[in-house]
């Protein structure tokens, strides 16, 4: 039997709870007013995001393990429903001008958004594959749906339907490889599969491939990334902010939990998976972003990317390197925010732009935007003493603890082939004859650029906060 | 006053003035007339500081001083900061040579005049960490974080070649310094701490010391840099401004030497001792083949560009002979190789701000017109030569004799360069000073101005009082080189010790 502590079970769930039911009362809300609420909806979803945060940060410290192992409560889980709660919230900030425009007026989008966070809340806390299975779901088709709200819009529409086909068959995979797992172990909690486990048998291991194939469509990882770049590209642009910060937050976090809880015994087989798709999500998200004209392409070629150095750090499969691809991530969404905030701010009167070349000579006409943009880039090369530096620097440091010398080695060579094009961003707005300026951003935008900047910017003057909460997340996993 | 972070302060000052110079506004002629103001005062002021530094500082002990050491990231990595024989010459260089490079900006720079001031005052402050840190995390932070705003002065305020030089001294620079990165973070993993000074006591393994040294020498050899990984400097120098050169040859080169004195030998001996045959050989190539490469150039910035890899090569050649003149010598030439490359890219800017091309065929007896410049540049020139009485002379004369007690051959080979050294620099100076004033653009050349005559009269100073009395920078440095060089011994005949015993 697991350790069912004595609490009333709602109470673990309490963030969740307060998530879906209030998800319902705003599309309740939006159904009897139409679509003139979305802007009260809007609001209503962020002030919703803000209360789960709060009450995720208000419960109890310590572990909790409820619903007979289903749903475990730890400091781990905490540190990353904060991240993805803010990370979604800053999402819907962000959208405020997208959903304001005639004809684009959904009060759907944050209602959707609200039900795709408390699929992530669930997902971060999973204690077996079940609960880990319906997490995911609630996520996915909520994200499917928002892909391609943009419903007159063809890239929109074609990115919603790719999202959603390629996704339908990575749950496949991922549910096949749970059944083997259940299979082979005899049990879905991870807890009693990290008991069966000791050694790993052919079958385990099969199983253990097929869940790991749907983590790393779920974060975009090589060789399941292909559905990124068109995505991302099609699917408008607050959406795509959206989706390059909390669910990869939720994604890497269920993967980092069930590698390192459910197959401890086994860590030397399923090591060699994540160093591989580590090093296969750095190079091609390094090389193949060099190419790319379209800044929202580019972007997720080098969220692919980010998403191979976090794994570094789970490979590592330490204390250490958990705590590496906690700060990782934390680190990564506001660099990501921070960066669509400015590409949400690339606003001609003709209309949103969204090639490179339309940032030529941002220093002039828009300076502020231009600093904040380029300090964005340089820190998503990992150049000190901005906080990609921190990131990259845990990160190798687990790597390298682990012996793992090879993998460390590719990760920085590579890192140095994606500055370049971070450096042509840069370049583009600094070097280059300026044309015509933007619309001037808004302040929902100034006020994302200018909190993730300045952390970004200032991350290293006082470290010790999110690097310590880090490292009390990564020990509740061991 | 003895409890003042003095250190800090010298370091962040710069900062100060950049926030100041960020808030300026108003109407566009105002605005640049006081970002060069603030730049040069805060410029002025941080050298005022540090000088405190150099009147404070005891010479006579090779024990850090004037440290600062608080809690910063993680309980074993902390914001520790001092100063020692080594490394003081090198902050004091560059608060020195700071207001000078403002004040050579002052008419060249007039697009952008707000961002090039702040860009060089975060720069100033980079580099015064990066000399001033004593943990290898602030230290790498320092130094990579140097790579931004001389990115962007290259980039934003460069010539014509500007895009492609401001890359390729980037991704040359980050490609060498990850590499380093590694390997303080192995060496973390290893010793449980970042900590300078416990880490120059620290005995690593002698295979970890092998593949640290090389990480840190794949950094240090781009930064400083030797052949054959010098490419990017000719490219960066001649595209940046003036003042981005100044910085470049005088200080961010320095940076790789300091490196090998700070972390290369005291920490990796052993690997040291190894490798020293390579770091020689590179060292002679250095000299003798980019002095011939010099002797080739159509191009000023170039020309010295390549000199400048030449008396880097000394530098190295000393640091690896460890002995007390080679290392002494070492420190010495770099000191002086700052003022001497500083001021010639000076002279260079002088006439390039009149004519706009840095062509040697486009000068030719600039003496009629301009005897001041002739005078100040022809102390340059014969410094960089290595005449004796200028302070070019006592690093290479230093480094050679240190080198020839341990190699003969190298140092053989290496005082080939101080011939070549004379050739390409006396065959510049023949070319753009004497003869006959024949070409009509450069009828109506003036002289160098009062404002010019600022920038280079503390330089043709220097240049010649460390020429006669080398020993202010000498004395700094004794009790430090002394300390480097008996725990290095110590480090190798323990081990050699060791081995005999086994």
């Amino acid at each position: 039997m697991p350790d069912i502590v004595n609490l009333p079970s709602w109470q673990p769930i309490l963030p969740e709870l307060v998530l879906a039911l209030g998800a319902m009362v705003l599309l309740m809300i939006g159904v009897t007013r139409g679509d003139r609420s979305t802007a009260l909806v809007n609001w209503l979803a962020i002030l919703l995001l803000i209360a789960a945060g709060v009450l995720v940060g208000l419960q109890p410290a310590g572990k909790i393990v409820a619903f007979n192992g289903s749903f475990v409560l730890d400091d781990y889980a905490r540190f990353l429903k904060i991240l993805a709660i803010a990370g979604s919230a800053i999402a819907i900030l962000m959208s405020v001008e997208f959903l304001a425009a005639v004809g684009k007026q959904r009060f759907e989008y944050p209602v959707l958004i609200v039900l795709s966070t408390t699929g992530m809340l669930v997902l971060v806390s999973a204690g077996d594959l079940i609960a880990l299975y319906l997490g995911m779901e609630l996520m996915s088709l909520a994200l499917y749906v928002i892909a391609a709200i943009d419903r007159d819009d063809v890239r929109s529409t074609e990115a919603g339907l790719k999202y959603f086909v390629l996704g339908a068959l990575s749950s496949g995979m991922l549910l096949y490889g749970c059944s083997l797992i259940y299979g082979f172990t005899g049990t879905v909690g991870f807890a009693g599969i990290a008991k069966a486990t000791t050694s790993g048998s052919i079958g385990l291991i099969f199983g253990l491939v097929f869940l790991f194939v749907g983590f790393c469509f779920k974060v975009s990882a090589v060789p399941f990334h292909m559905w990124t770049p068109d995505v991302y590209e099609g699917a408008p642009t607050p959406v795509t902010a959206f989706f390059s910060a909390a669910p990869k937050v939720a994604g890497i976090a269920v993967f980092v939990r069930a590698a390192v809880a459910a197959f401890p015994g086994i860590v030397t087989q399923w090591q060699q998976i994540v160093v591989f798709v580590a090093i296969a999500s750095i190079a091609l998200g390094s090389f193949a972003a060099i190419g790319q004209t379209n800044i929202k392409r580019l972007m997720a070629y080098s969220s692919i990317a980010n998403m191979g150095y976090a794994l570094i750090g789970l490979a590592a499969g330490t204390s250490d390197g958990v705590q590496s691809v906690l700060v990782y991530m934390a680190i990564y969404v506001a660099m990501t925010l921070g960066t669509f905030a400015c590409i949400l701010a690339m606003r001609r009167p003709e209309g949103p732009v969204e090639k490179i070349s339309d940032l030529a000579g941002l220093a002039r006409t828009n300076p502020g935007m231009a600093f904040f943009f380029a300090m964005m880039m340089f820190s998503l090369a990992g150049v000190p003493p901005l906080a990609g530096f921190f990131a990259k620097f845990y990160v190798f440091l687990a790597a390298i603890k682990a012996g793992l010398y090879a993998l460390a080695v590719i990760g920085v060579v590579t890192s140095v082939v994606g500055a370049y094009y971070y450096l042509a961003i840069v370049k583009t707005m600094y070097f280059d004859d300026p044309v015509a300026g933007f619309a001037p951003m808004r302040p929902e935008l100034r006020f994302v650029l200018g909190v993730t900047g300045l952390f970004v910017l200032l991350f290293f003057v006082y470290p010790a906060p999110l690097v310590d909460a880090a490292a009390a997340a990564a020990k509740s996993l061991f | 006053m003895a409890s003042w972070p003095i250190l800090s302060i010298t370091t962040f000052l710069p900062i100060v003035g950049a926030l100041f110079i960020m808030l300026l506004g108003g109407e566009d002629a105002s605005v640049k007339r006081n970002a060069r103001w603030v730049a040069l005062w805060t410029t002025l002021v941080t050298l005022a500081v540090s000088l405190v530094l150099v009147w404070r500082f005891d010479p006579t002990s090779p024990e850090f001083q004037f440290v600062e050491n608080k809690p910063w990231l993680a309980d074993t990595i902390k914001y520790h900061m001092g100063v020692d024989g080594i490394s003081l010459p090198f902050v004091i260089l560059t608060t020195a040579l700071m207001p000078i490079c403002i004040l050579a900006s002052w008419r060249a720079i007039d697009r952008r005049v707000k961002e090039y001031m702040i860009a060089f005052l975060v720069l100033e402050t980079l580099m015064v960490g990066t000399f001033c840190s004593l943990d290898l995390v602030l230290f790498y932070l320092f130094f990579e974080g140097g790579l931004i705003p001389m990115f962007l002065i290259i980039g934003v305020w460069g010539g014509p070649r500007r895009v492609y030089a401001s890359f390729k001294f980037f991704l040359y620079t980050l490609l060498g310094s990850v590499l380093m990165l590694l390997a303080i973070v192995a060496m973390y993993g290893q010793a449980g701490t970042t900590d300078i000074p416990r880490l120059m006591h620290y005995a690593f393994a002698p295979e970890l010391q092998k593949w640290a040294w090389l990480a840190f020498f794949a950094s240090f050899a781009v930064k400083m840099p030797m052949w054959p990984v010098h490419t990017w400097l000719p490219d960066a120098h001649v595209e940046a401004p003036t003042a981005g050169s100044v910085i470049l040859a005088a200080i961010l080169l320095k940076m790789g030497g300091y490196g090998f004195l700070r972390f290369s030998l005291p920490m990796f001996p052993l690997a040291s001792v190894d490798f020293a045959p390579l770091v020689f050989a590179l060292s002679v190539i250095a000299i003798v083949y980019t002095s011939l490469v010099a002797l080739a150039q159509e191009d000023m910035k170039k020309l010295i560009a390549y000199s400048s890899v030449a008396h880097m090569g000394f530098v190295t050649m000393g640091i690896f002979a460890v002995t007390t003149q080679g290392i002494a010598g070492g420190i010495f030439q770099m000191v002086s190789h700052g003022i001497v490359s500083g001021a010639l890219f000076l002279s260079v800017g002088v006439v390039y701000d009149r004519m706009h091309t840095r062509e040697i065929a486009a000068y030719g007896g600039l003496v009629n017109r301009m005897p001041l410049y002739a005078a100040a540049f022809m102390v340059f020139t014969l410094a960089n030569v290595g005449l004796p009485g200028t302070s070019g002379f006592v690093g290479e004369f230093m480094t050679l004799i240190g080198t020839f007690r341990i190699n003969p051959s190298v140092a053989f080979f290496a005082t080939l360069g101080v011939i070549l050294s004379a050739a390409y620099a006396l065959w510049l100076y023949r070319k753009i000073i004497y003869g006959r004033l024949e070409k009509a653009s450069l009828a109506a050349i003036r002289d160098i101005g009062p404002r010019e005559m600022i920038t280079l009269a503390p330089l043709v100073i220097l240049t010649i009082l460390l020429g006669v009395y080398p020993r202010p920078v000498l004395d700094m440095s004794a009790a430090s080189v002394t300390a480097l060089i008996d725990s290095y011994h110590h480090a190798i005949g323990g081990t050699k010790a060791a081995l005999l015993g086994f």
